[in-house]
């Protein structure tokens, strides 16, 4: 009886300990979970990778006209100055249009920056096709450098069609410390 | 079938000793209730420190810095020091005793549960005094202001957590294990007291969620130390990914520390309307549904972060949804009354402000459901007003009437009524002056965690603040009564109450050190 | 006899009671300076409209609910005799209090949707502003097609006298900046939000908007004023120590007035630049540079520049302040990562930042008598 008992009893505790390991694992597993439902939705207004483009398969819709308004921030602790060179278009969906940003590192020492992207209305993002970001790597600049980067870029031709405008952020993070001594020319 | 340990009728150890040592579920249950009663009261200190400053507008006593600790430190000692343990407590000390069992399934990690728990909230306070001072961003810890802005005595925040966490779900392990494993011959699930059916509830929704508690705070440590980017944007991650990880705990946490408040008051009415608890199916079924449905309600804390318009109505359905078992529970209490006997002794005053209050905490909860309208509550101190309302005069009172309930079992003497219907008057009456005013502060437009607010919040914070002092200090005659409780009284029989039904009043008062060595059959 | 008395006197007490209920039902209504605000937009009427009648859904059924419980407890008391029924369940009842509250949240959910979908329309706007949050001031950036950007912070202007209690508080204590938010009315305004460090929420009730401002993401948000005015709001997230001090105060005003003080600021944004390179005196620059010590620095490092060791040092004497001009520049320009010691060469001009850091070397009981002029400001920002 008591046998039984014990055996029972370690069985359920063990069904029970391995419950907890499997939902911490399950706490990580959000993890990748809401990246993948954050590009399938757009939520966050994040937006997806490069995209390949190709003219043939991408007709230019000339009947509809989408406004695409830039705009840049710092985040805290970043000098930099950074700005879109224009502070929007007015496209045809599946244009391939390009923008520049301009940035400059006012300070005496090299500095490595992450731009991160995001859209509002965030149901416009899946429809942002970005085939050149400088935000897809991170990029370097020596004391004092500046540079215009370029953004080429297509609004998708199923874009919903209400939406005749839409912004695209991008706020400039200092990563050099994440960076420091890994060799960043190949990208 | 009799262990031969009874044979040795030998009581407890004495000494210290006991206290470190023991794997009586009765003595762990003591420990644990003495414990949450005490970190009741640092809770309410801070409270107090609150509620000091926020007397009149200005600041008068305290650094912005220390008084957001101070709100920091009163959330998490409230929730994971002092309104848990104290039901692991009772749990402990009735679950055996209402299934026929002689123990817990486990007494010896019971006492590791317990022990941890002195530790961690040794380690949560000493922060308080480090150079950087404790956590300052809110007992719901926030990345990036709890990550990178955070002061350095977060690790021992999240060390300190880890280890509350453990103790959580090695407790609730012992409880399933328990209640699973050693009810009583005859004692069928749908035979079980509404506590024990409560608790196996929570128990198993503590063990879903509380791993991934701790797996928040272990992506926040990473954040810190490791250079990860869970919740930094910089590195592809997302601040509101531990919104949704935080609050995937946090809403089952909130229904952790009411659902064993639901099994007291379903045993507590029933014994003082001399009736049997009406709809015990229904009442099952409805706890179970609102521990399912707990599980996706979570981003209604989430409703101004910018969720696409499909999720917020698809969390806005299911928190309206969760209203419906909850109400049904209230039905089933009130239809108990309804041509009961009733006697209003402490525990059943007890019992009814809960089915009151927590209702009114209810209907604030259905505003705060709809979304549009939670746009101008979210962060106010409506909000705080809401969960205040259901976790005092809900979850405490339920643990005070718990406590009024059973301390003549405990014990063998009867509490002095006069004493605890005087409790109960300052209590209620102090409450609802702290709080009711809150509701009001919100819809006009005061936000939430601020040390200063402008000239039209005045009347109702100084209101407020009389209240707490009021309730607060009403607490310590609480604890004079039960020390007087425990030092003697009137001697109580095992019934103890003319309505009461149960094993655990088939025991002598005070029930013996152990009981049910040999399990009672059930009919 | 005795038991007719006592009729009469529970009938009294029952009236009584069910009066003073009645009574604070239209109360409900009248408190309007305890209740949400119906606010001057569109948007905003409507979610008082569904506060309301939540409020009054809540209302029913507490009475009923209450009223069962109230009878119960005067009519079942065993002390005046009851004897218990022995009824424990029935299947009917559970399955009535089951579907009516769902019927009823139905038909709660459904104005609910309606007025979220609006809420969430944020198409065809005619201004779009982008709302930054920092620790502890909100930053406006108003986007425009053509011509110079609008940017400013605004500033809570109540002085610290009034907060620590050795002054009277004024009339919008806590709740008055230096640059409020111009909007027109009856102009679709879209608001893109974001932060610089934390999270934090931009509030102001009369529009029933709070949105959430998360770094390195973008939020949006919507309103269309009616009623010209002065708005008040507050940061809604804790987002550190002072964020009960980053109130929002937004003027609308009609949309000619509008215009012409967005022209007015486009002016003033090219004037700046021209500003930084005019001359300036050390009195002129301390006297400029009093002003924005007030303003950006002065909840930490205090009016008396003694600070509140050891996480916000004294300027008093530091070495910082009175020693090498290349350091203090740096400290001022690019902060103290690690610290709460933000970089205000990205959130001041070059006017401002020279005045600053020269009031901060002869004012506070510093007196090195050093000068530095918007054109090195430039310059230290070109070249190190």
């Amino acid at each position: 009886m008591k046998d039984k008992h014990q055996s029972s009893l370690s069985k359920l505790v063990a069904k029970l300990a391995l419950a907890v390991v499997g939902m911490f694992a399950f706490g990580f597993a959000l993890v990748p979970l809401y990246d993948v439902i954050c590009e399938i939705t757009g939520l966050n207004g994040k937006t997806g990778g490069r995209y390949e483009y190709q003219a043939e398969t991408v007709g230019v819709d000339e009947s509809r006209e989408v406004t695409v308004q830039f705009a840049a921030s710092n985040n805290a602790g970043m000098s930099w100055e950074f700005r879109p060179m224009q502070n929007q278009v007015t496209v045809h969906p599946g244009e391939l249009t390009e923008v520049t940003f301009y940035a400059r590192n006012p300070t005496g020492k090299r500095m490595i920056a992450q731009a991160i992207p995001s859209v509002a209305p965030s149901r416009s993002a899946d429809y942002l096709r970005k085939t050149e970001c400088f935000c897809f790597t991170q990029q370097v600049l020596e004391a004092g450098e500046e540079v215009e980067m370029p953004l080429l870029f297509f609004v998708d031709q199923a874009i919903p069609g209400d939406i005749h405008k839409f912004t695209l952020s991008y706020t400039l993070f200092d990563v050099t410390q994440n960076f420091a001594g890994r060799d960043l020319s190949a990208k | 079938m009799a262990t031969g340990h009874d044979d040795h009728h030998h009581g407890p150890a004495k000494g210290i000793t006991r206290w470190l040592y023991t794997t009586n579920h009765k003595d762990i249950g003591s420990m644990y209730l003495w414990f949450s009663f005490m970190m009741f009261l640092v809770g309410g200190t801070f409270a107090l420190v609150i509620r000091a400053e926020l007397f009149q507008p200005g600041l008068q006593f305290l650094e912005p810095n220390f008084f957001n600790q101070m709100t920091t430190m009163h959330g998490l000692v409230m929730v994971f020091l002092a309104v848990m343990p104290a039901f692991v407590g009772l749990a402990n000390w009735m679950v055996p005793m209402m299934i026929g069992a002689p123990d817990m399934a486990l007494p010896r990690m019971n006492n590791w549960s317990f022990w941890i728990l002195p530790f961690s909230f040794l380690l949560l306070f000493s922060t308080l005094f480090m150079e950087s001072g404790g956590p300052n961003f809110g007992w719901t810890f926030y990345a990036p202001l709890s990550t990178t802005y955070a002061p350095s005595s977060v690790t021992f925040f999240i060390f300190a957590i880890h280890i509350m966490g453990m103790s959580s779900i090695m407790g609730s392990i012992n409880i399933i294990a328990t209640i699973q494993n050693m009810r009583a011959p005859g004692m069928t699930y749908m035979k079980m007291p509404m506590f024990v059916w409560t608790w196996l509830i929570t128990a198993y929704l503590l063990l879903a969620v509380m791993p991934v508690l701790a797996g928040a705070v272990t992506m926040m440590l990473f954040d810190i130390h490791f250079g990860t980017s869970f919740f930094n944007a910089a590195g592809g991650g997302d601040p509101v990914l531990f919104q949704h990880v935080f609050w995937f705990f946090g809403h089952p946490e909130v229904y952790i520390m009411i659902l064993p408040a639901f099994g007291i008051v379903s045993e507590i009415i029933s014994t003082f309307s001399r009736k049997r608890l009406f709809g015990y199916d229904s009442m099952v079924y409805a706890t179970a549904s609102i521990a399912f449905l707990s599980f996706i309600v979570w981003a209604h804390h989430m409703f101004t972060t910018g969720m696409p318009l499909a999720g917020q109505l698809f969390f806005m359905y299911s928190t309206m949804l969760i209203a419906v078992p909850t109400g049904v529970k209230v039905f089933n209490w009130v239809t108990t009354m309804f041509k009961g006997s009733l006697t209003f002794e402490t525990p059943m005053l007890f019992a009814i402000a809960f089915v009151v209050l927590f209702t009114l905490g209810g209907f604030t909860g259905l505003m705060l459901a709809a979304s549009p309208a939670d746009f101008q509550y979210h962060d106010t101190y409506f909000v705080v007003a809401h969960f205040h309302y259901v976790l005092v005069p809900g979850a405490v009172f339920s643990i005070m009437a718990a406590a009024y309930y059973w301390l003549p079992k405990w014990t063998g003497h009867m509490v002095d009524e006069n004493l605890g219907r005087l409790h109960f008057w300052l209590s209620f009456i102090g409450i609802n002056v702290l709080f009711f005013p809150q509701h009001f502060l919100g819809l006009a437009g005061m936000p939430r965690r601020i040390p200063d607010y402008a000239l039209q919040f005045a009347d109702f914070n100084m209101l407020s603040s009389i209240g707490a002092f009021i309730f607060g200090f009403s607490q310590l005659l609480f604890l004079f009564i039960v020390i007087k409780t425990v030092r003697g009284g009137k001697k109580a029989t095992a019934e103890v109450w003319e309505g009461s039904h149960g094993l655990e009043w088939t025991v002598p008062s005070p029930a013996p050190y152990h009981t049910f060595t040999v399990p009672p059959v059930i009919k | 006899m005795l038991p007719t008395i006592k009729k009469r006197v529970n009938k009294l007490w029952s009236g009584t009671v069910l009066m003073c209920l009645a009574a604070l039902l239209p109360a409900l209504g009248l408190a309007a300076e305890v209740n949400m605000p119906r606010g001057v937009t569109a948007i905003s009427r409507d979610t008082y409209d569904l506060h309301m009648t939540i409020i009054w859904v809540c209302v029913v059924i507490g009475i009923i609910v209450y009223g069962v419980l109230v009878y119960s407890l005067i009519k079942f008391r065993k002390s005046k005799g009851a004897v218990a029924s022995t009824f424990h369940h029935s299947t009917k009842l559970e399955i009535v209090w089951t579907l009516i509250p769902f019927l009823i949240l139905v038909g709660v959910a459904i104005p609910s949707t309606e007025v979220l979908s609006r809420i969430y329309d944020t198409t065809e706007s005619e201004v779009d502003i982008l709302v930054t949050g920092y620790q502890w001031r909100w930053q406006y950036r108003y986007l425009s097609d053509e011509g110079e950007e609008v940017a400013f912070f605004s500033n809570l202007t109540t002085p610290q006298e009034q907060i620590q209690n050795e002054a009277d508080k004024g009339e919008h204590y806590l709740l008055e900046v230096d640059e409020p938010l111009v909007v027109p009315t009856n102009t679709k305004v879209r608001l893109l939000l974001t932060s610089a460090d934390v999270i934090h929420a931009w509030w102001v009730p009369a529009f029933a908007v709070k949105k959430d401002a998360i770094p390195g993401f973008i939020n949006e948000s919507w309103f269309n004023v009616e009623e010209p005015g002065i708005y008040r709001g507050q940061c809604a997230e804790l987002c550190g120590q002072l964020h009960g001090f980053m109130p929002i105060v937004v003027n609308a005003v009609d949309r000619a007035e509008y215009d012409a003080w967005l022209a007015e600021k486009q002016e003033a944004a090219a004037a700046v630049a021209e500003l930084a390179s005019q001359e300036w005196t050390l009195d002129q620059l301390v006297a400029e540079g009093q002003g924005v010590y007030t303003t950006f620095c002065v909840a930490c490092h205090q009016a008396n520049g003694q600070g509140l060791p050891p996480a916000f040092p004294a300027l008093t004497g530091s070495p910082i302040a009175t020693g090498p001009i290349e350091d203090h520049i740096d400290v001022v320009l690019h902060g103290r990562p690690g610290t709460a010691m933000a970089a205000y060469g990205a959130l001041l001009n070059p006017v401002q930042l020279a005045a600053v850091i020269t009031f901060e070397r002869n004012a506070l009981g510093n007196s090195t008598g050093d000068m530095v002029t918007p054109v090195e400001i430039l310059e230290a920002l070109a070249a190190e």
